[in-house]
Parts: C-alpha cells; structure tokens; sequence
C-alpha cells in the first residue's frame, strides 16, 4: 500500500491536490464482487417462485456483473492508474449494486410496496429488455430534439448576451425584456407555442431554446460587463480594435460565467424536453414515460426513469468534460 | 542633459504635456481636480520618472499620455501628433501584470501582433521576446503558475514586442519583493537601454526613482501639479550607497516633506 502511494504522487503534479483515496482495506479490492455475490445469493433466494422469464436477464447481469468484478480484481495488480481509480469507484459500485438487492427485498421478498406500482429489479430489467427498440428510438429522438432546441437556446443566448453585456444601447433596451419575459418557466409557453407552430417538433424546440435562452443571456451579459477594465485598457494599449476587445477579451474573461449558464440552461433543457414530449411531441422519453404509465405498466416506467438517468446525467458529464477543456486555465480555481 | 544618451539610435519618440487639466467626479459628485495644469516635456529615449503622495494624478497622466483618459483641457503630443485614443505605439505595462490568463505566455506575448493582424510575421519574435525576459521555459504555461516577478516579464515582452517608442510604467515593480524589484530594475534598464525607448515610469520608491531616471518629476496632490523636475545626472551603473545617491535622496524627500521637517 505504502507503494501505491507513492506512485500515484509521482504520476503527475496535479493528483497530488487530489485528496487520497479514501477506501484502501482489502474491503475495497473485493468489495464490488462480494456486493455482487450477496445480492446474486439473495436475488436466487427470493426470486425462486418467480416465473424465470422474468428473472432469469437479471440473474445473467449479477453473473456478467460479479465475472467483471473479479477480472478487474485481477487487472487492478497490473495497472495502476485503474487500481486507483478502482479504489475510488469500488465502495460507490458496490452500494449500489447493495441497494438494488434491498430494492429487490422489499418488493418481491417482503411485498412491503403495493404491487403493480412498485416492481421489482430483475422486472424492470425484464421491461427495459422487452421494450428495446421502443426505448432505444425514444433515446434517439429525445437526444435529437433536445440537441436542436439546446443549440439554438444556446446560439440565441450568446448572441443577446453578448450584445447586453457589451453595448449601452443594447442593454438599456434589452435588460427589460429579459427581466420581465425572462424568468417565465419555458412550459408556460406551452399554449402558445402549440396554437403558434405548424408542427409540435418545432413547438418543441422553440420551447427548449426558451429554456435555455434566458440563463445563458443572463450569465453571458453579467460576465461580459465585469468584465475587469484593465484587460480591456491592456488590450486597447496592445492595438486592439474593437473586435478583438469583444471575442478575444471580453467573451474568454466571461467563459466561467458563460459556462454557468450553459449548465443552467441545460438543466432547463431537460426539463422542458420531458413536458414537451409528455404535451405534445408524440415520441421520445418523455412521451415513452407517459404512454408506459397509461398502460399501467410500472416496469416500463421504472426503467425509462433509469434510462432517463443514464441519458442526461451522460450529457451533463459531457458539459463537465467541455468545460474543463475550455477553463484549462482556470485549473485549480473553480470548485463546482 | 546627458546628450550621449541611447536617444541618437532610438525609436523613442518626444513627448509633449501641455497645460493639461483633469477633474474627475467622485461617487459622492463632489469634483476634485486630478491634474491642474501641467506640462512637461521628455524627450526621445528618456527615461522619466514621476514621484509623488497618491492622488497627485501621475497615474491619470500616464493614462492620458495612453489615450485610455482626455485631458478637459490642454494637449498631449507625441512627435507632431496629439494624442486622441490608444495606440500600439505606447504601451502600458501595469502593476498587476494584468496577463490574459486564459493565454498561455507565448499568446500573452503574441496579444499585440495578433490585435494588429501582424501574428504571422512575428512568430520568430515572439519567441525571442519570450527568450529576451528569460522564460522560454514557461511558454506554454497559463499566467496562474507564474511567480509576480515572472508574470510582470511577461506583460514587459507582451507591451515591448510591439516596439512602442513610449513605454509607460505604472509603478510596474510595486508588487514585487525587494529582491526580484532590484533585479527587475536592472532588467528593465538593460530593455530601455538596448532599445531607446522613451520610458514614463511612475513609481512611490524614491531610490528607484533616482537609480532609474534621466529626470525625476515631483508632483504634489490636491489639485496635482508638478512641483519641480530633478535631473539625475549620476553615472551608470549607479551606486546606490554613493553620497551623491544619498545627498540626491534626501533633497527628493525633503521636497516630499518626509526628511527632517520639523512638524
């Protein structure tokens, strides 16, 4: 152990600011697979009056599950990045693997829920299966849709933020509009956004680039008039031309505040996809989770909710990804 | 003056204040005056200093002479051209080094060509700047790992890269410790001398002031005036223990009112 300290202080300067893994114990070398094997133990002793259509998926997931774990066991002594990272991960992992078995006891062991409301995991997975295609379409259209509407949100942000932030004219004008017409909930358009829009995709849209369109305006306008004013003394000191003061000057200093908006933006995004799909849009999560719950088909329901998990807490990953990109410089300096 | 200066092959150019006057209007709209009619004349290649208590208006008159600030009245002029907005011509170097830090040293550098549409033809240069002020190591390093002393090089390289023929120095040394100050001094005079750049340097050390300057002007505060202008005409490299040094310094503070006034 005292090894693997100091060959992770040596990998690179900056994991040393990374607070050393917390979970070191054999616990945490084996703690995935043995998570795995209890609830493999628990899943067979509950689920042995089951129909073994609905069961049997889930007992090969545990089995894929607990294989991987012990392989990774075994890999973790040959590489060391993917031993630390498996330290990290191992305790978070296992839980969760733990807290689908307390899940699969208090439904199908104890019966401690009301039953067509509340399925059990090796269900849900069932349903998730059945309902593939269905699912993976409504993935697609609901990643398309919110694709467009965000980037446009986004597009229309930047422009009137930037132009807020920048120009008197444009703020004196604009700084009213926003306050007033901003902070509706993008959903209240929803009536006039149906009565207005030829189609409800675009409707759609039109409603998700609302979302997203006041956060960012906010945020970019804020950041690009603080601007600090030496930058922009420096810079007209340096030759700059105007231009060069507004992208090159003004729109990186506003990037953390701009990236601020991007997140809250996207959060709105998400939002109004699933209203507008659940409204009008006729396919997508939004849209699946409604039609599976009028059919009184919990599983189903239960298992686009984890699908809707997967899928944004995916996009927002990616948000977190950009950002460290783009805020390289800021390393070290922002903490959310 | 010392007529063998680095004037006779500079690309330093004349500067000339004339009976400049600034009112400011404060928060609390009370006016105060910043600067009350002052003039002053450097010539080519020159190094001036200006010495004085804060609010006597030298960073309002180095910002003038920047084009970042207009006079209510009186000109500026450098050469035969007054002086009406920013220009590459005369750089600004702070005392907060004020680095893009989204650049990397070498694009903090590369600002002023890039700003003029010139980036292309400066690469070679950029990186000879970079080599001039000693941190070829740190080129692709963002500002935020830069020590103060390295990161007021940088905006040195970044403002001189533009060959200004004024280079305009807001108490750039300020921040620093005594020791990087000192050897920042050298640095700074060891520039001005292989380039011949006029050099406006404002700055509160009186031994900077005098180890520096050709001339050193004192300016009082409330209105800002210039109350008198002090040739140094030491030898370089100049001592400073000599007594002429000291004998220098104390006639500066007791223009200042900080030597052996009686109360």
């Amino acid at each position: 152990m005292a090894e693997s300290s100091s060959s992770v202080a040596s990998a690179s300067p900056e994991s040393v600011a990374v607070a050393p893994a917390l979970h070191r114990g054999w616990l945490a070398k084996i703690g995935f697979p043995l998570a795995v094997a209890v609830a493999y133990g628990i899943h067979l002793s509950i689920s042995k009056e089951e129909p073994p259509v609905e069961t049997r998926n889930y007992s090969i997931l545990l089995a894929i599950l607990g294989g991987l774990g012990l392989f990774a066991g075994i890999l973790q002594f040959f590489l060391t990045g993917f031993r630390r990272w498996m330290q990290e991960m191992w305790p978070i992992l296992a839980v969760a693997v733990l807290l689908f078995s307390v899940a699969e006891i208090v439904t199908t062991g104890v019966r401690l829920l009301p039953l067509p409301y509340f399925p059990s995991p090796p269900k849900i997975l069932q349903s998730a299966i059945d309902d593939r295609v269905l699912i993976w379409e409504s993935t697609y259209h609901s990643l398309f849709l919110l694709a467009r509407g965000y980037m446009l949100g986004v597009l229309m942000g930047l422009i009137t933020g930037v132009s807020i932030g920048w120009f008197r004219t444009a703020r004196y004008w604009g700084m009213p509009v926003m306050k007033i017409v901003g902070p509706i909930p993008a959903t209240a358009w929803i009536p006039l956004a149906l009565i207005l829009s030829p189609s409800a995709t675009l409707s759609a849209i039109c409603l998700i680039a609302i979302a997203v369109w006041f956060p960012v305006t906010m945020l970019t306008a804020s950041g690009i008039a603080n601007t600090r004013s030496s930058y922009l003394d420096v810079a007209k000191t340096l030759g700059a031309k105007p231009s060069y003061l507004i992208f090159r000057v003004a729109i990186p200093a506003a990037m953390p505040n701009i990236f601020l908006g991007l997140f809250m933006g996207l959060g709105a995004a998400f939002l109004t996809l699933v209203v507008a799909e659940t409204v009008g849009v006729k396919s997508g999560l939004g849209w699946y989770l409604g039609w599976a719950r009028e059919w009184a088909e919990y599983g189903k329901v239960f298992a686009a909710l984890g699908i809707m998990a997967i899928f944004f807490s995916t996009i927002m990953t990616g948000l977190f990804a950009l950002r460290d990109r783009v805020l390289v410089w800021q390393k070290g300096t922002i903490k959310w | 003056m010392v007529t063998t200066s680095p004037s006779l092959i500079s690309e330093g150019a004349a500067l000339r204040v004339h009976g400049v006057s600034k009112r400011f209007v404060s928060p609390d709209r009370s006016e105060f005056t910043a600067l009350d009619n002052v003039s002053l004349s450097v010539k080519p290649g020159q190094l001036v200093s200006l010495v004085g208590p804060s609010g006597c208006g030298k960073s309002t008159l180095l910002r003038m002479i920047a084009g970042l600030e207009t006079p209510d009245s009186g000109d500026l002029l450098v050469g035969t051209e007054k002086i009406t907005a920013p220009c590459a011509s005369r750089g600004l170097v702070f005392q907060d080094p004020n680095l893009f830090p989204w650049l990397t040293v070498r694009k903090n550098v590369q600002a002023g060509p890039t700003a003029r549409g010139v980036r292309n033809e400066t690469k070679q240069e950029v990186e000879e700047f970079i080599r001039l002020v000693g941190l070829e190591n740190f080129a692709d390093a963002f500002p935020h790992h830069l020590s103060g002393g390295m990161a007021q090089r940088v905006a040195l390289a970044r403002a001189l890269i533009n060959h200004p023929q004024i280079l305009l120095l807001d108490e750039p040394l300020g921040a620093l410790d005594a020791f990087t100050r000192m050897r920042m001094q050298d640095e700074v005079l060891r520039l001005w001398r292989a380039r011949g750049t006029t050099m406006i340097f404002v700055t509160h050390d009186i031994d900077e002031a005098i180890y520096m300057s050709d001339s050193i002007v004192i300016m009082s505060p409330r209105p800002g005036r210039i109350e008198e202008i002090i040739p140094v005409e030491l030898e370089r490299p100049r001592d400073r223990s000599s007594a002429e040094f000291l004998a220098l310094r104390g006639r500066i503070l007791k223009m200042l009112h900080f030597a052996g006034d009686e109360h």
